[in-house]
């Protein structure tokens, strides 16, 4: 067999399995979403810092009161840029206490929440939740962004994807149409308008810019250790690539032996 | 044996010492890299940070009376806080350092006079003495009592009598603010 | 005892014990002598892994062997301390990730390589069978040494499939339970297996604290497989790409320096290659709805298993029966047991047999298709894509090989290995032409 060709076809073969593997979940109704740019994009992308604290204003007083962030712990805010005295603050304002207890008399009891606590959701549990939206329940989303495909272009795409329906499409009831959830019928009513949030770095609030901002949030949300694989992997591809061409150049002379 | 049968195989004529740099430099590699792999492993076994977060314990100190004594939960453990009054922290001081079982001075175990803060279990085989809660028996020098095998500590939580060998131990802690401690 | 010929079979357990010893000198020898005289764990290393005698001519296609018993070491390292962290119970076991993922130290990092390495276990093992397929390793005296290779692809089949139950996503729960459902085709006894395997009515607690427990043993006896594999490989040695056995000591090297160097480069690219997918794609071989915890009264739109059991899904769809399907998509794997005695032809290498070889590149093509069915909802023509490709795999082994052996006119082989290295480094050392081709 000839080497290139072999290669060629192998390469080939790896490419169409990717191609399969990726598109696998491909569903025929999802409509094709836009592409943004994101700070975190790319081999060198990171977490723009001033973006994730919009982001996480825009959660919590938007997206807070139907959403939980199951997986996040107060704590984790210090990562984003918030002090130590900051991150305590946020965690003793939480709308929501914690329950913590049984105290000395046997009775569960509510306190403020402390930055080793998970970020309270606003429902005790998910039935609670339906009952307040109409049977629909608010997905959590410290996990959104990985657990849609698409990921952060997705959640924009949702967030700024409002319109007015198509001629001769009808809406259900108490259901809106978007342009780019599955099926087009969202039971989340527009949850973003212009200058919803007074950002505190004084920006702009509108709503792609909001938009923005939580996708970026909730994209950290999901991999908060982002930063810190495209770090390592760095050092690691580069480590390798020096030790393979190390290794390449042994082995050529060790069978130089042979090959004479 | 090995000539013959390696007979089809050539000897480099080049330089052996380039060769051998090669290859130490091809081994070394892959023994660093070998070597860099292993500590993630590792440090996957040291506290993750969900249990870090629960290493410090911050405590509020201004609900304690004068006299009163409270306890914490400090990284599994019970955090003795005794607000001393004056009459406790004299009987501490008072003491001839050298005739303790583990010579410590009063005031080598505490950053403020009137609060004391240890951690309570016994220094012999790790029960918790009584003495915190009103009406608990406070041994015979006002401090703590340990009923698992009679271990007496005073005022300042040294050791008097009975078989622990050690005073009460002084957890790592600082003071956040005057009516605040950080433990841990 | 006099030594035998390198390159002639040997056998480790026949205690035809080949060169002694080689020892440093001093106490490190002494020492070295002093173990191995009482277990002779040097003797062997240095007969089976230092001077075994290997074919001349292998290719970077031997490389998948070795590559696949390191991956299965990454993996059983990796797995053994996810467990120390994993919760294995239906309320806790989603959380557990999770958990790993964001707190524990290095937590995202062991658990991406423990995912993606399933994946790449999965690629190198089924290049390295495809390597014995084309090379004709199956055939005499190599059929239990394939034979056991099926068993390992059986095994890690079944690991993959729980591993992949036990994060508790939307995913693993409904591809444990369309999986652990095909059982209830059997007819009389399905439905009690099912159950059996559940221990309960569902799907449950139950089922994944057994799967836990099977996830973790199995690879152990993956390992034990394994060693058989290689016993076995060690009786005759290697296959070679030219298919025709060794004559002499001028058609062997020693194991050591010639493939321990040229397989460690072959693991360096491939760790470049898994660094690339841990570092920068970790998910793109994965299911978004397995980071949606399992939720038993929603059925996800598409349930599609990871992408190395896609073409046995297709194989599993394409007949409307239910019990067939199932029939079928085992035989696509116990059809395998039997290829040495399907094949007929005479000639190893499909390098001298130009319709095989032929057909070779048709079969990973059409597996290729078999995927991409898979991958798709059973509509449209991805269903007659699928039965026409289900058609021609079994058509390759119960079809093509037998007929082939027999109607094909292999290329004249060579007169040996040796011959034929020297022919090919003859006429690169004179590209002006010098080369005789007898």
């Amino acid at each position: 067999m000839r080497r290139p060709v072999i290669a060629a076809a192998f390469v080939a073969a790896l490419a169409l399995l990717g191609g399969i593997a990726a598109p696998a979940r491909a569903v025929e109704e999802a409509p094709e979403l836009p592409r943004q740019r994101w700070s975190f994009d790319g081999v060198f992308g990171t977490f723009d810092r001033a973006a994730l604290q919009r982001g996480f204003q825009v959660y919590k007083e938007v997206c807070a009161t139907c959403h939980g962030v199951k997986y996040l712990y107060f704590r984790d805010l210090a990562q984003i840029g918030y002090t130590d005295e900051q991150v305590k603050g946020i965690a003793a304002a939480w709308p929501q206490q914690v329950t913590d207890g049984p105290d000395d008399t046997g009775q569960m009891f509510q306190r403020p929440a402390r930055p080793s606590d998970k970020i309270p959701g606003p429902f005790p549990n998910d039935q609670a939740a339906r009952v307040a939206n109409n049977g629909a329940l608010p997905p959590e989303l410290s996990l959104l962004a990985k657990a849609r495909m698409g990921g952060a272009d997705y959640i924009y795409a949702i967030l700024t994807g409002y319109t007015e329906p198509p001629p001769g499409v009808n809406v259900s009831a108490g259901m809106y149409y978007n342009s780019y959830f599955p099926a087009h019928q969202i039971a989340m009513p527009p949850p973003l308008n212009p200058d919803q949030v007074t950002y505190a770095d004084n920006s702009p609030a509108t709503v792609a810019q909001m938009a923005h901002d939580v996708s970026t949030f909730l994209t950290w949300a999901a991999e908060p250790n982002l930063e810190e694989r495209h770090r390592t992997g760095f050092k690691v591809i580069l480590f390798l690539l020096v030790t393979t061409g190390v290794f390449y150049a042994a082995k050529r002379k060790i069978w130089s032996r042979i090959h004479h | 044996m090995a000539d013959t049968a390696d007979s089809h195989i050539s000897e480099g004529h080049d330089g052996g010492t380039r060769r051998d740099f090669l290859f130490l430099t091809a081994s070394a590699m892959a023994a660093v890299g070998a070597a860099i792999s292993i500590w993630p492993f590792i440090d996957s076994l040291n506290p993750a940070r969900d249990t870090l977060a629960l290493a410090t314990t911050e405590v509020d100190l201004s609900p304690i009376q004068v006299g009163q004594r409270l306890t914490v939960a400090w990284r599994g453990k019970p955090i003795f806080i005794d607000h001393r009054t004056p009459d406790e922290i004299k009987a501490a001081r008072e003491v001839d350092v050298s005739t303790l079982p583990d010579p410590q001075s009063d005031a080598d175990r505490v950053k403020k006079p009137e609060w004391l803060v240890q951690i309570g279990v016994c220094t012999h085989l790790g029960c918790i003495p009584l003495g915190q809660k009103p009406g608990d028996d406070r041994g015979a020098y006002g401090g703590w009592f340990c009923p698992c095998h009679g271990s007496v500590y005073d005022t300042s939580g040294r050791i008097r009598r009975g078989p622990a060998p050690l005073n009460l131990i002084v957890p790592p802690y600082e003071f956040a603010s005057d009516t605040a401690i950080r433990i841990g | 005892m006099a030594a035998p010929p390198p390159g002639a079979p040997h056998g480790v357990a026949t205690g035809t014990h080949t060169a002694p010893l080689s020892v440093p000198e001093g106490r490190a020898g002494r020492i070295i002598r002093w173990i191995d005289y009482r277990l002779p764990f040097f003797s062997v290393l240095q007969s089976e892994l230092g001077t075994y005698p290997t074919p001349v001519n292998l290719n970077y296609w031997w490389n998948f062997g070795s590559l696949a018993g390191i991956i299965l070491v990454i993996m059983i390292v990796t797995g053994v301390v996810l467990a120390m962290h994993y919760q294995p119970h239906a309320d806790l076991a989603f959380a557990s990730v999770e958990r790993i993922m964001r707190d524990v130290n290095y937590g995202w990092l062991l658990r991406y390589v423990h995912a993606n390495g399933a994946s790449m276990f999965f690629l190198i093992v089924y290049i390295h069978m495809f390597r014995g397929l084309y090379y004709g390793s199956y055939k005499y005296p190599r059929e239990l040494l394939w034979i056991l290779g099926v068993v390992i692809l059986l095994l890690m089949m079944a690991t993959a499939f729980m591993g992949y139950v036990l994060p508790w996503g939307q995913m693993s729960y409904w591809a444990a339970t369309v999986i652990t459902n095909l059982f209830s085709a059997i007819p009389l006894i399905g439905d009690s297996i099912v159950t059996l395997l559940w221990g309960g009515f569902t799907v449950g607690n139950p089922t994944l604290n057994r799967f836990y427990s099977l996830h973790y043993l199995l690879p152990f006896v993956l390992v034990a497989v394994i060693g058989l594999h290689l016993i076995a490989l060690h009786q005759h040695g290697s296959n070679n790409p030219l298919g025709i056995d060794r004559r002499g000591p001028q058609d062997s090297i020693p194991f050591h320096p010639y493939y321990t160097v040229k397989d460690t480069f072959g693991l360096c690219v491939f760790l470049l290659f898994f660094a690339v997918f841990v570092f920068y794609a970790p998910n793109v071989l994965g299911h978004p709805d397995n980071f949606v915890p399992a939720n038993p009264m929603v059925t996800p739109p598409h349930i599609v298993p990871e992408w190395y059991f896609l073409p046995f899904y297709a194989i599993l769809r394409s007949v409307p029966d239910k019990l067939l399907g199932v029939v079928l998509m085992f035989g696509a794997v116990f059809i395998l047991f039997v290829v040495p005695w399907l094949d007929t032809s005479p000639v190893r290498s499909a390098r001298f047999r130009p319709i095989y070889r032929l057909f070779s590149w048709v079969l990973v093509i059409d597996t290729i298709v078999l995927g991409w069915v898979g991958a798709r909802p059973p509509e449209g023509i991805a269903v007659t894509i699928g039965q026409i490709a289900t058609f021609y795999y079994f058509a390759h082994f119960l079809i093509l090989m037998p007929l082939l052996g027999k109607i094909e006119r292999p290329r004249p082989l060579p007169i040996s290995i040796g011959t034929a290295v020297l022919e090919a480094t003859g006429a690169r050392a004179a590209p002006a032409g010098r080369t005789e081709r007898s």
